[in-house]
C-alpha cells in the first residue's frame, strides 16, 4: 500500500466510479459519452496542465479563470466588432496572456511576494478588464467557428472525438512530455523542492518562475479560446471559478499541494473524475447538478488526508534506505 | 625556465582576512593556506570563526579585508554560485540538495545530457551511476534522494560538486549526523579525492576524526588564527591547549575548600541513559546539595546531555529514577512535573523572551507547571517578581522592564530565577556565565554555591573550566559523545580534566575497565 503512487489511486478511483456508473445506467459505457465528457472538459483539461507545473513549482495560479473570460471577451469582440480575422485574434489574445502570466510571475519573483496574493490581483484585473470590454454576452458568428464545431473523428460505437476534445489531449500529452523529459521539466520540480536549494544548485529561479506563470496563463488563453469554440460566444462572467476546479483536479491527480510531487497525467485524471460526477448528475437527471460540488469536495478531502497520510510515511525514518555500499 | 624550481603556489592561499558584524569583530587578519592534495583540518571552539571564515572565503558574505587566491589567481566570488565557478564547492552539514528529485537529477540538475531537447534519462543514469560507483557507492539513482540516508546524500553532494570541477572542497560538519560505518566510507572518499590533488578543508568537532583523516590542522580561537601544524606532530593536549587558550602553568586555580563529603540524598539517577547518534548510555546520579560539572570540547555531548536528562530530548533507552522511585521523562513537561528545571545555552533564541518585562518572564515557566485554567493574580506575580529581583539582585530592580534592555548578566538571573520560582529539585545551567561580564560572572558563581547549600541539585555545564573547578564536587568528562571520565574530590583541577579531554580513546577505554 505504502508503495502505490498517488496517481494509481487516481486512476482505480476513476476505474471503480466509472464502473459503478455503467453498472447503474449501461449507457454511459459508451464512446458517445466518453466523447462527450472530453468536449465537455476540454478548456479544464487544459488550464488544469498549466496549473500542475505552477502547483508542482511550490506555486499556485488564481488568475486563470479570468484570463479564460477575458479572453472569451476579447476574442468574441476581435471578430464580430473589430474585424479582425479568427487567426489574427486568436495569435494576439496568446501573446497578451503568456505576458500577463510573464508578468505575474515576474512580480512573484523580483519582489519575493507570495503567488497566491500576486495571481490573486491577477485574477481581479484580467476579470475586470473583460468587464470593461464587454458586459453582455457576445455570440460568434465566423464561419472557423462552425466548421471547428462541425469536425470530428468518428469513433466506432457513434462517438466523437471533437476538434477542442483533441486539441486538449494533444496538449495533456505535450505537457506530460515537457514535464518529464525536459530540463524545464526537471527545474519546475526543482523549485517545488526547495528554491534555495535549486538555486545554489545552479538554476536560474527567476527566468523559471516567470517561465512557469507564463506557461499557465498561455494554457489559460488557449482554454479560453477552447471555451469560445465550445459557447460560440464571448462573456465576461464565463469560466468563473474554473480556477479551483482546476486545483482540485490537479490535487485529486495527486500533486502535493507543498510542490516538488505531481504529474500531468494524474490532473488529467482528476479532470476526467470531475466529469464523470457531471456526467451521472446528468444521467440521473434528479439530482441537482451542485451535487458536483458536493461529490468533489469529498473527494478533495479524501486526496489531501491520503497526501498527509503518505508524506508523514515517507517521514518516517524506518522507510529510509540504507544505500547499499559495496 | 628560471622559475620552475620555485614550488607551486598553494591551491587555496587566504590572506589576512577580517570581518566584523556591527562592533563584534569575527575575524581578524586570519591566514589559511590549503595545499593541492590534502586534507585540512579546521577547528576552533563555538565562536571561533570556522563559519565565518568559510563564509567570507565563499562569499556568502563580503569581507572587510584580507585577499583569496586559488592558484595563485585572486578571487573575489560575490555568490556561493560565483564560489562554484571559481572552484571551491562547500557541502554543509544540512545537504543542500533536493530529496524530491532522483539522485540522478540531483547530480545532473540544469546540466543534464541532452539529445534533441530531450534529456537522455538513460544515459544520465548511466553516468549517475558510474559516477557513484566510483564513491563505492552502489544504489537505484532513479529513486529520489529523499529516501536515502543522510550518509549517501552527502555522498551525492560532494560527487555533485567534484564533477563540477571543484578544486577545493569544504566540508563543514560532514560527519555530525553519520554513524562509525557511514563515516568510514566519507573518509575513503575523501582520501581518494585528495590523491587526485583535491584539496579538502574539514570542519568537524571529533577530534579522534581530525587525528585520523587530516594531514595538517589549522585552529583559530576568537575570531584569531592560533596556529598551523602538522597533524602527526601535534600531540592532542597541544591541540586543545590551543582550542581552549589554557597554559598548563595557570591550570592549578584556587579550589574552594572542598566541603565534607557527608551521605547527600540522591534526587534524580539515570542508568545506563542515553539515545543513539546523540549521546552514548550513561549513569549519572545528582544528589541535593551538589554541583555536577560537564566539561568537554563543543560536541562532546555536554549539551545533549542536558537536554536528555531534561526531558527535551527523549532517551531510547536506561531508566530515570526521581527520590528513588522510577518515572517517566518524555518531554519537557515530564521535566518541568518532576521539578527539574533547564536554563538553555542559547539565551537570547532558547530562554528570555526579550519583549516581555522582567516579571513576566519570571513568572512563565511557574504559570505553565500550573496550568491556563489556574493564572496567577497580579498580586502573585508581583511579589514573586519583587522576592527574585531582590534575592538574585536583578538590576536595574524593576519588574517592569522589558527583558530585552538588561545585561546579559541580569537576563540570566532572570532565567534563573524563572525556574527557582517553579521551586526545582534539580536545575541544569548550559553555559550560564557566556557572554555576561567579569562582575556578573562571579555573581553568578556565588549564586550557583549558595542554590547548592540550600539543597538543589545542579548540573552545570561550562566551558571555563576554571570556573567548573571552583564550584563543583564532581565533574563528569564527556569526549565524542560518551561520559569518558568522573572527577571527584581533590582530582578536580583543570590539569586533570584537559587530560581526559586529550586521552585518546584507548587509554580511556583501559581506565573505564579497571
Amino acid at each position: 500500500m505504502k508503495g502505490l503512487p498517488p496517481v494509481l489511486i487516481t486512476a482505480i478511483v476513476l476505474v471503480a466510479g466509472f464502473a459503478l456508473c455503467a453498472v447503474q445506467f449501461p449507457n454511459i459505457a459508451s464512446t458517445r459519452v466518453v466523447g462527450n465528457l472530453l468536449t465537455d472538459n476540454a478548456f479544464l483539461g487544459i488550464v488544469a496542465t498549466g496549473m500542475t507545473f505552477v502547483i508542482i513549482s511550490g506555486g499556485i495560479d488564481l488568475s486563470v479563470g479570468s484570463v479564460i473570460g477575458f479572453t472569451t471577451v476579447f476574442v468574441a469582440l476581435a471578430i464580430e466588432r473589430w474585424g479582425v480575422p479568427p487567426l489574427v485574434a486568436f495569435v494576439a489574445i496568446l501573446a497578451l496572456s503568456a505576458a500577463f502570466g510573464a508578468a505575474m510571475g515576474a512580480v512573484i519573483h523580483v519582489f519575493d511576494l507570495p503567488p497566491f496574493i500576486v495571481t490573486l490581483a491577477g485574477m481581479f484585473l484580467a476579470r475586470g478588464a473583460s468587464f470593461l470590454l464587454s458586459t453582455e454576452s457576445v455570440p460568434i458568428t465566423a464561419p472557423v467557428y462552425s466548421a471547428v464545431s462541425d469536425f470530428a473523428l468518428r469513433l466506432p460505437g457513434g462517438g466523437r472525438l471533437t476538434a477542442i476534445a483533441i486539441i486538449m489531449l494533444v496538449i495533456v500529452i505535450g505537457g506530460a512530455l515537457l514535464l518529464n523529459l525536459t530540463r524545464f521539466g526537471a527545474n519546475v520540480y526543482a523549485l517545488g523542492g526547495s528554491r534555495v536549494a535549486a538555486n545554489l544548485m545552479g538554476v536560474a529561479v527567476g527566468r523559471m518562475t516567470v517561465r512557469i506563470y507564463m506557461l499557465s496563463s498561455l494554457l489559460a488563453g488557449i482554454a479560453g479560446i477552447v471555451f469560445s469554440f465550445y459557447t460560440s460566444a464571448g462573456y465576461s462572467l464565463s469560466a468563473v471559478g474554473v480556477e479551483l476546479d482546476s486545483i482540485a483536479a490537479v490535487v485529486i491527480g495527486g500533486t502535493l499541494l507543498t510542490g516538488g510531487q505531481g504529474s500531468v497525467i494524474g490532473t488529467f485524471l482528476g479532470v476526467l473524475i470531475q466529469g464523470l460526477i457531471q456526467t451521472y448528475i446528468n444521467f440521473d437527471g434528479t439530482l441537482s447538478s451542485w451535487w458536483t460540488k458536493i461529490a468533489t469536495g469529498v473527494l478533495l478531502f479524501a486526496f489531501i488526508a491520503l497526501q498527509q497520510g503518505l508524506v508523514a510515511l515517507a517521514r518516517r525514518p524506518v522507510a529510509k534506505r540504507a544505500g547499499a555500499v559495496s | 625556465m628560471e622559475n620552475s624550481l620555485d614550488p607551486a603556489p598553494p591551491l587555496l592561499d587566504v590572506r589576512g582576512i577580517s570581518k566584523s558584524f556591527g562592533a563584534v569583530r569575527a575575524l581578524q587578519e586570519v591566514d589559511f593556506t590549503l595545499r593541492a592534495g590534502e586534507i585540512h583540518a579546521l577547528l576552533g571552539e563555538n565562536g571561533a570563526g570556522k563559519s565565518t571564515l568559510i563564509k567570507a572565503v565563499t562569499g556568502v558574505f563580503p569581507r572587510d579585508a584580507g585577499i583569496v587566491r586559488i592558484g595563485g589567481e585572486e578571487v573575489t566570488p560575490r555568490s556561493a554560485k560565483a564560489a562554484l565557478q571559481a572552484g571551491i564547492a562547500t557541502v554543509y552539514q544540512e545537504v543542500n540538495l533536493l530529496p524530491n528529485l532522483s539522485v540522478a537529477q540531483n547530480l545532473f540538475l540544469d546540466r543534464q545530457p541532452m539529445r534533441f531537447g530531450v534529456v537522455r534519462e538513460g544515459e544520465m543514469r548511466r553516468r549517475a551511476t558510474a559516477q557513484l560507483a566510483g564513491f563505492g557507492l552502489d544504489i537505484d539513482v532513479a529513486a529520489p534522494l529523499g529516501s536515502y540516508s543522510v550518509a549517501v546524500q552527502h555522498v551525492t553532494a560532494i560527487a555533485r560538486a567534484v564533477d563540477l570541477s571543484a578544486r577545493v572542497l569544504i566540508l563543514d560538519e560532514p560527519t555530525a549526523s553519520l554513524d562509525r560505518h557511514e563515516v568510514e566510507i566519507l573518509f575513503k572518499i575523501m582520501r581518494q579525492l585528495a590523491k587526485r590533488g583535491i584539496g579538502i578543508v574539514f570542519v568537524s568537532h571529533f577530534l579522534d576524526q581530525v587525528y585520523e583523516i587530516s594531514d595538517r590542522i589549522t585552529v583559530l580561537r576568537n575570531g584569531r588564527l592560533v596556529g598551523e601544524r602538522e597533524t602527526a606532530s601535534l600531540p592532542r593536549l597541544e591541540l586543545i591547549r590551543m582550542m581552549l587558550g589554557r597554559e598548563l602553568a595557570e591550570t592549578t586555580s584556587a579550589r574552594a575548600a572542598t566541603r565534607e563529603h557527608q551521605a547527600r540524598e540522591v534526587c534524580a539517577s539515570f542508568e545506563n541513559y542515553g539515545k543513539a547518534g546523540y549521546v552514548a548510555p550513561f549513569n549519572l546520579e545528582l544528589r541535593h546539595g551538589e554541583v555536577v560539572g560537564l566539561a568537554g570540547l563543543l560536541g562532546s555531548g555536554r549539551t545533549e546531555t542536558a537536554r536528555l536528562v531534561f526531558g527535551a530530548e527523549r532517551a531510547d533507552g536506561g531508566q530515570v529514577k526521581v527520590e528513588g522511585a522510577p518515572v517517566r521523562l518524555q518531554s519537557p513537561r515530564d521535566g518541568v512535573r518532576h521539578g527539574f528545571g533547564y536554563c538553555p545555552e542559547e539565551r537570547k533564541t532558547d530562554g528570555i523572551v526579550a519583549e516581555l518585562t522582567v516579571r513576566e518572564n519570571i513568572v512563565l515557566a511557574l504559570q505553565a507547571k500550573r496550568g491556563l485554567y489556574l493564572p496567577l493574580s497580579r498580586r502573585e506575580q508581583d511579589e514573586i517578581a519583587r522576592r527574585y529581583v531582590r534575592m538574585l539582585d536583578i538590576r536595574p530592580p524593576d519588574p517592569e522592564r522589558p527583558v530585552g534592555l538588561l545585561s546579559g548578566g541580569n537576563q540570566q538571573k532572570v532565567l534563573l530565577a524563572r525556574w527557582l520560582a517553579t521551586s526545582p529539585r534539580l536545575l541544569v545551567l548550559d553555559e550560564p556565565t557566556r557572554g555576561i561580564d567579569v562582575g556578573a560572572h562571579a555573581e553568578i558563581i556565588r549564586l550557583i554555591r549558595e542554590l547548592c547549600d540550600d539543597g538543589l541539585a545542579l548540573l552545570v555545564i561550562s566551558s571555563e573550566l576554571d570556573e567548573i573547578v571552583t564550584y563543583s564536587d564532581r565533574v563528569i568528562v564527556l569526549r565524542d559523545r560518551a561520559h569518558v571520565e568522573e572527577l571527584a574530590g581533590e582530582a578536580i583541577d583543570v590539569g586533570n580534566i584537559l587530560a581526559a579531554i586529550a586521552a585518546d580513546s584507548v587509554t580511556v577505554a583501559l581506565e573505564a575497565h579497571t
